[in-house]
């Protein structure tokens, strides 16, 4: 057996004892969904317990609480927690998009201030990205951050701030110079939420829900060196951010930050559920759509694989990665849809009815699939820009 | 048989093969040139082919021994989705089908006779498809009989690719109520047997053949578990050579719809910077994204001698239909220009709807996936 087969082996066998006991509740879907305290506790126990195993942040440096291991080792935790479906670890903020863009880009003052903490989920990070009236368009940010002195005072209000009632840090984009064009205006913050003047409030989602706030500035004072980089960078340093978040540029710590419901999870509830007195999969038409899903799912996960072979993809190289969301984003957003489809009557039911298949969590996870088709720039957003950028169509 | 594989290896073999590929196509496939093919009797240019022989191609998948290159189907369909880009008429994927038939099937004499002259440039073909229409290519009502030295045919064969310049030709027929494939020189098939048919694609030149009473010679006669091999050889490398022209098709009529929308303005606006044209392009490209990908996977199944039946059924479903739908909004996004003969639009639509609809359509896969894979 090679070393990695004995580590793919030790992960899996640690996973077995190590998985956390039913808590009794049902956990939210994702860590945009964590909107009790009971869930936030459960899940922060769970990516210290995750952590304190050397299964998180595998590749990242020693010297601020990494592994310094190559980064296969936390491919095969990664794929292994996915595969035992075990809970998802909640500070995907911290470690998969500010983590990854500390140690990019970050003093080293900031790594040894940061990295430990989001590894340890002592210290959970939010994003203040989107505004309420700016939709997709990023770069019209209108939150003010303005120099007095040896601070940044600051105004106006971010939203869909995942974790934001539990979050100690916020990565903030905001306007220092609001004379300059759209982009060259902004500037990138790391900044503490517990400042007087910052104020969150919980939104209660489709889903009914929390998750997310909308977060309140009201001349709100922060140390001068929360500024990351330079004024003026910041539409850069978002850029960066989004290549983490999206996946697609590596660094991250690492865990799963949704529940793994795949394709083959909808199949199994396939095998299980009835529709008109028999068995769902008996149905030709379930069956029909059940392998447009899989081999839709199988071409993503074979985009995925191709990707890695330039060759292959040598007349648009960012065909696949930038199409990667908004493929796989309508892709769960439409598996979930079917779901219900595929219950009969209980479809009708919703979380907390006793008899709502697999307590409700089909009809939750189609609502909440809208969060990936709407936010990180919708859909529609997304397809202008394989077309503008990768097609090369003209603008709007 | 769930998860499925996601292995895709591509080697340097295939890098060199499909440069040369890409220029080759593009040099000597311009649209002017498809387009005066249509008007020939048998819709490629003689010369074009032998050029094709002498770059070695039809050998790529015949092992040394007779004469080839001694690599695999996932070489030929490196080169094949070029050839789909650029409409590339020629008897190429007629002459791949013979010769997998023959090498999952044929006997070693018959191995001998024939594969070293497919390297060198003859024309091979299968007769499979019959009145009945079925995908199926084991329900066969063809019969044979045999009579000493030769076989007595009995039935009618349709969509013989290439049948009119083929050197030999391999029938599919029952013998004994089983199939077999009864291999025939052309000399052993009189014209008159042969009518051609009008078809969709009018790139492409198909016959059908009347063989009541016709006799053939029963050497080379493959029957047996050699039979159930070859019929099973010819079907999945015609879906993995039918997904990797439709890949070639998709790119091909994408860059036709963006040129266009590029091109042509309405209302004071560059048409493509409408979201309703820009989006359907997207779509397609990701289209393009995932039959690429499934393409390159059942190629390396193929490469590597595994069972890739999900893989090129998978293939085949995700290619068919995807490049139907570039084809339809290639049409469509032409406008009044889209309408008409002239317009490459057509010839994009017309391959799809060939290839969407040749060894089964997306339904009759998924009906088989489903089989294969949910129980």
């Amino acid at each position: 057996m090679s070393e990695l087969d004995t580590f793919r082996a030790e992960v899996r066998a640690w996973l077995e004892a190590n998985r956390p006991a039913d808590p009794g509740f049902l956990l939210p879907e994702s860590f945009m969904e964590v909107g009790t305290d009971e869930q936030f506790a459960f899940l922060r126990d769970w990516q210290r317990t995750v952590y304190q195993a050397g299964y998180l942040g595998m590749a990242w440096p020693k010297e601020y609480g990494g592994g310094g291991r190559p980064q296969v080792y936390q491919d095969i935790v990664n794929a292994e927690m996915a595969r035992a479906k075990v809970p998802f670890v909640p500070n995907t903020i911290g470690l998969n998009w500010a983590g990854p863009l500390i140690l990019a880009i970050g003093t080293e003052a900031q790594k040894r201030r940061f990295i430990p903490g989001i590894l340890s989920a002592d210290d959970i990070w939010c994003q203040g990205f989107s505004e309420p009236d700016q939709g997709s368009d990023l770069a019209n940010s209108q939150t003010r951050a303005r120099r007095d002195g040896d601070s940044y005072v600051i105004d106006g209000s971010k939203i869909w701030t995942s974790l934001g009632s539990y979050a100690k840090y916020m990565i903030l984009l905001a306007r220092t110079n609001p004379d300059q064009p759209r982009y060259d205006g902004l500037s990138y913050f790391l900044i503490p939420m517990q400042t007087p003047g910052i104020e969150t409030r919980p939104i209660r989602k489709l889903t009914g829900e929390y998750g997310f706030t909308q977060t309140f500035f009201r001349e709100a004072r922060v140390p001068a060196d929360c500024l990351m980089g330079r004024e003026g960078e910041g539409w850069k340093i978002a850029m960066l951010t989004l290549t983490f978040e999206r996946g697609a540029s590596g660094g991250q710590a690492g865990g799963l930050s949704r529940m793994a419901l795949t394709v083959q999870d909808v199949l199994e509830m396939a095998r299980r559920a009835r529709r008109d007195g028999r068995p769902a999969l008996e149905d030709p038409f379930v069956r029909d759509q059940m392998v447009r899903f899989l081999i839709e799912d199988q071409g993503d996960r074979l985009c995925t694989a191709r990707a890695r072979i330039p060759a292959l993809c040598s007349e648009r190289p960012h065909a696949i990665p930038l199409s990667n969301k908004l493929r796989t984003s309508e892709h769960r957003r439409r598996l979930f849809q079917f779901a219900q489809s595929l219950q009969g009557a209980d479809a009708l039911r919703w979380v907390g009815d006793d008899r709502a298949i697999d307590g409700g969590k089909w009809q939750r996870s189609y609502l909440n699939a809208f969060s990936s088709t709407i936010g990180g720039g919708t859909s529609q957003i997304q397809a202008n820009i394989i077309g503008e950028r990768v097609l090369g169509l003209p603008k709007d | 048989m769930l998860p499925l594989s996601t292995d895709i290896r591509f080697g340097d073999e295939q890098a060199m093969l499909l440069e040369t590929a890409v220029a080759f196509c593009r040099d000597k496939s311009p649209v002017a040139a498809v387009r005066r093919q249509i008007d020939t009797e048998h819709g490629f240019d003689r010369a074009l082919w032998d050029e094709l022989v002498g770059l070695g191609w039809t050998g790529i998948a015949v092992p040394d021994p007779y004469g080839g290159s001694g690599l695999t189907l996932a070489e030929v369909a490196t080169i094949v989705e070029p050839m789909g880009r650029h409409l590339l008429a020629t008897p190429y994927g007629s002459t791949q089908l013979f010769t997998q038939a023959l090498l999952a099937g044929g006997d070693e004499a018959t191995k001998t006779a024939w594969l070293p002259r497919v390297c060198q440039g003859a024309i091979g073909t299968v007769a499979l498809h019959e009145p009945h229409g079925d995908w199926d290519l084991a329900h066969i009502d063809t019969r044979a009989q045999r009579d000493g030295d030769t076989l007595v045919l009995q039935g009618d064969k349709t969509l013989v690719g290439d049948a009119a310049v083929a050197d030999v030709l391999l029938v599919s027929c029952t013998l004994d109520g089983a199939p077999a494939l009864a291999l025939v020189p052309a000399a052993h098939l009189p014209a008159e047997r042969r009518r051609r048919e009008t078809v969709i694609d009018e790139t492409r030149r198909v016959y059908a053949l009347h063989l009541d009473g016709q006799r053939v010679p029963a050497a080379g006669l493959i029957h047996g578990a050699a039979a159930h091999a070859a019929l099973r050889a010819v079907r999945d490398t015609a879906l993995l050579l039918a997904s990797a022209e439709a890949a070639g098709g998709i790119a091909a009529a994408l860059d036709t719809i963006v040129d266009y929308l590029n091109l042509r303005t309405t209302f004071g606006r560059k048409i493509g910077s409408y979201q309703s044209l820009k989006h359907p392009c997207a779509e397609i490209l990701m289209g393009l994204e995932r039959t690429r990908s499934h393409v390159a996977h059942a190629a390396t199944l193929m490469g590597a001698g595994a069972d890739a039946e999900v893989a090129l059924r998978m293939a085949k479903t995700e290619a068919g239909d995807d490049y139907v739908f570039a084809g339809d909004r290639a049409v469509q996004f032409h406008g009044g220009f889209g309408f008409t003969f002239e317009c490459d639009a057509q010839l994009h639509l017309r391959r799809a709807l060939w290839l969407q609809h040749c060894h089964g359509d997306a339904a009759h896969h998924r009906r088989r996936l489903a089989d294969l894979l949910l129980g």
